[in-house]
């Protein structure tokens, strides 16, 4: 086993050489790292220090010591104490399976079935060398039978099979937990995308046996996502949808199981200097977390939930039916957000939680605003020019068609491209299209009609039937509409031509379309 | 409902014409259904009945109320009601010039600007959930907010460089309450715009300075497909009530006679 200096990375060298503290520190560092290498002489090899931990090869410790250890098991976020033994023992576990309605938002329900009665299930924590005894209870008012894979299990089905229970039934079996780690259990009775969807997953902690370092807070959160029939946030009881899970498109991506499960009263909190460890897993059953906390760095990611920590993290992945332990120390307080950094699912699918930091300021780590102030840039000011131009030229009786062509496409895109789009090409089956159009073309002049009073009812453009209503631009003056009516008329291969306000003044005075009725 | 279509078809081109700094609309207000997470209303809230101004105020209505109310002038204005570039466009302190024709909309004006010019006419600025029930409707219906078209219809000016002029006010075609622009012109100031988002009881929401990092419009909005209202939610929030912006208009509101 290697445990000198050698482990320290260069990083630290090189700032040893520059300053005298961190020399103490290193100092410290290489006795606390010898220290924990004579505690552990002819023991299990602690994992940060060990280029191997040897797996499973080396996880089996013996038959269990000391009396049966009942495990304690919490709901979330919260995580139970650490185990604090120093030799294997045989841990019971008891797990009930519930199937109840819960909140899957505000005014939403939604039937989960849950290991524990909350989604994520309880999170079961124990040592690695441990005989874990595991009894599956499915409730009797359960509709299905159920059963538990657990990734921290050595074996075919990681339980699966031995412990596939009827409603109203208790199943047992043990297994030995050989390899240290986070790792998720979900149900996997068929089908078991549908049983996951639903909210059967949880972690279980397989503590390494020397433990995990202290800190001051441990935090359980485990994200999912929901394939509901009606769509986010549509009020009532929701059911499950087959079709959206399977098209991996969920209504909701959410954290522990509910929209607001971790925010507002319900944040998670902690205070600044404090060091917080969240226990983070993916249930799925379908989308991989970009998982983010807004405004933390992660000082250490377990990523993967394995052995190993990265420093210095800023997002970090985790697959479905995988896990990661994360640490940060809290320097600044305030409201951390903490989300799938695949942000649309944070801003339209609930996948939302709040840290919330209390504390003293440190304005020398984060100021806040320290400045709003006027920035001018230099791009130059916009101007009607084609408009103006137009309306002078109208004046004075020498307008150009050019000059109303320009004119009208400038008021085109303040107010039909919205509908007509600024191509002319309308919406297949609601708006019709303006280019190329053989209502147009088969008359001209019906365009100042349309724009002045109006269009209702069925119309045939283009071959393609259409049957909606297009309200009187009457807002529009003579020139206004005379110059729209020009630039359509010479664009997107119409026929050309021009309409002059006078015509439109005469048009406005008319009878309109008898769709409309007369007027007044 | 066809009724009542035609009915509304048959008064526009009766009340299009009618303009001045008067021109307001009667809407009836009922249960409306905001997109903005309020603490102390669960599902809809009643808006009262009130009247809007048809059109945004216009570069010639403000020139108007500045000559009337001097103290307004840009020369003359106090800087705690007005940043520097108040007005900035227009030629001078009294003249409007190239680059503010008169019907545009005004902008470059502060809220405080503008919250006076509506109390000279003997209005008030509206607040944001009589804006926003006033814009969810279209030319056809009274809530059109569910309908994907409309919606992309809304979005089409988002995606629009603010570079281009602006259209004249009143261009585009009024909605079925006969108010014109609420959309795909301008923004526009509300009374409470400064309280958008931001509760000030911190005890209820846990979250108290939720409005200020990206993740929070998330935590206050009803409903997140109305990206069209969180938009001018976030605009108007970033904003203090001296700043002037080059898209950022206003109308005023009143009680209806």
């Amino acid at each position: 086993m290697l445990c000198t200096e050698a482990e320290v990375g260069p990083f630290e060298k090189a700032a040893a050489m520059r300053h005298r503290t961190q020399v103490l520190t290193l100092v410290v560092l290489s006795l606390a790292l010898l220290a924990g290498c004579n505690a552990n002489d002819g023991g299990p090899e602690p994992a940060a220090t060990a280029s191997d931990t040897g797996g499973s090869l080396k996880g089996d410790f013996g038959p269990p010591q000391g009396p049966d250890v009942k495990a304690v098991l919490t709901s979330p976020p919260m995580v139970p104490p650490a185990t604090g033994r120093k030799a294997p023992a045989r841990v019971i576990v008891e797990l009930n399976v519930v199937e109840k309605d819960m909140p899957i938002s505000e005014g939403v329900t939604y039937t989960f079935w849950t290991f524990g009665g909350t989604v994520p299930g309880n999170f079961i924590r124990v040592r690695q060398g441990d005989t874990v005894v595991f009894h599956l209870r499915n409730m009797p008012d359960s509709k299905m039978p159920h059963n538990i894979d657990l990734h921290g299990v050595t074996g075919p089905g990681g339980g699966a099979a031995s412990s596939f229970t009827a409603p109203g039934h208790v199943s047992r079996f043990t297994f030995k937990a050989l390899n240290a780690g986070l790792f998720v259990y979900h149900c996997a009775t068929a089908p078991v995308g549908m049983h996951i969807a639903n909210g059967m997953y949880g972690l279980i902690l397989v503590e390494p046996p020397e433990g995990l370092p202290p800190v001051d807070k441990e935090y359980y959160v485990m994200q999912g996502d929901f394939y509901t029939a009606g769509k986010y946030r549509e009020k009532g009881h929701q059911a499950f949808d087959m079709q959206k899970g399977i098209d991996e498109n969920p209504t909701y991506v959410l954290f522990n199981g509910s929209e607001g499960a971790l925010t507002g009263d319900k944040a998670l909190t902690a205070k600044v200097g404090e060091t917080v460890r969240l226990f983070v897993g993916n249930g799925g059953p379908n989308l991989v977390s970009s998982f983010h906390v807004i405004g933390e760095i992660f000082d250490k990611v377990w990523f993967e939930g394995g052995s190993r920590f990265q420093e210095n993290v800023q997002t970090t992945l985790i697959p479905s039916g995988g896990a990661a332990i994360m640490e940060f120390h809290l320097e600044v307080p305030g409201s951390y957000v903490i989300v799938d950094h695949s942000i649309f699912r944070a801003f339209n699918k609930g996948a939302l939680a709040i840290l919330k930091a209390e504390g003293a300021e440190n304005l020398a780590i984060y100021s806040g605003k320290e400045v709003d102030a006027m920035y001018i840039g230099d791009r130059a000011q916009p101007n009607l020019a084609a408009v103006a131009v137009a309306a002078t030229a109208a004046k004075s009786g020498v307008l150009t068609i050019d000059d109303q062509i320009k004119a009208g496409q400038a008021l085109f895109t303040g107010t039909c491209s919205t509908c007509h789009q600024p191509n002319g090409e309308g919406m297949a089956g609601v708006f019709p299209p303006l280019a190329k159009s053989d209502l147009i073309a088969a008359n001209p002049k019906r365009i100042a009609d349309i724009l002045l009073h109006g269009l209702a009812g069925p119309v045939t453009v283009n071959g393609k039937d259409y049957n909606s209503v297009m309200p009187p631009m009457s807002q529009l003056t003579d020139d206004e509409v005379a110059n729209i009516g020009t630039y359509v008329l010479n664009s997107w291969d119409n026929p050309g031509g021009r309409i002059s306000k006078a015509e439109v003044a005469q048009r406005r005075a008319s009878a309109p379309a008898p769709a409309t009725g007369s007027e007044h | 409902m066809r009724r009542f279509i035609a009915c509304w078809l048959l008064t526009v081109p009766l009340t299009g014409f009618t303009a001045g700094a008067a021109d307001y609309v009667k809407l009836p207000g009922g249960r409306f259904h905001t997109a903005l997470k309020y603490e102390d209303i669960k599902e809809n809230m009643r808006v009262a009945p009130f009247a809007l101004m048809r059109k945004p105020v216009t570069n010639a209505e403000f020139l108007a109320f500045v000559r009337s109310h001097p103290q307004w002038r840009r020369d003359r204005v106090a800087s705690v009601f007005a940043e520097p570039r108040y007005v900035s466009h227009w030629a001078g302190p009294v003249t409007l010039g190239p680059a503010a024709l008169p019907q545009q909309p005004v902008v470059q004006v502060s809220w405080f600007a503008a919250r006076a010019y509506c109390e000279a006419q003997g209005a008030r600025l509206p607040t944001w959930v009589e804006w926003e029930y006033a814009a969810a409707a279209d030319e056809m219906r009274r809530d059109a907010r569910s309908d994907l078209l409309w919606r992309e219809r809304i979005l089409h000016w988002y995606s629009q460089p603010s570079n281009r002029p602006l259209q004249r006010a009143g261009l585009q075609t009024p909605n079925v309450y006969g108010v014109q622009d609420l959309h795909g012109l301008v923004w526009e100031w509300t009374e409470d715009f400064s309280s958008l988002l931001v509760d000030p009881d911190n005890r209820n929401q846990g979250d108290a300075d939720k409005a200020k990092f990206c993740g929070a419009g998330a935590l206050s909005m009803n409903d997140r497909d109305h990206y069209a209202v969180l938009m001018r939610v976030a605009m108007l929030s970033s904003l203090d009530a001296e700043d002037t912006t080059a898209n950022l208009g206003f109308r005023c509101a009143k009680e209806p006679k």
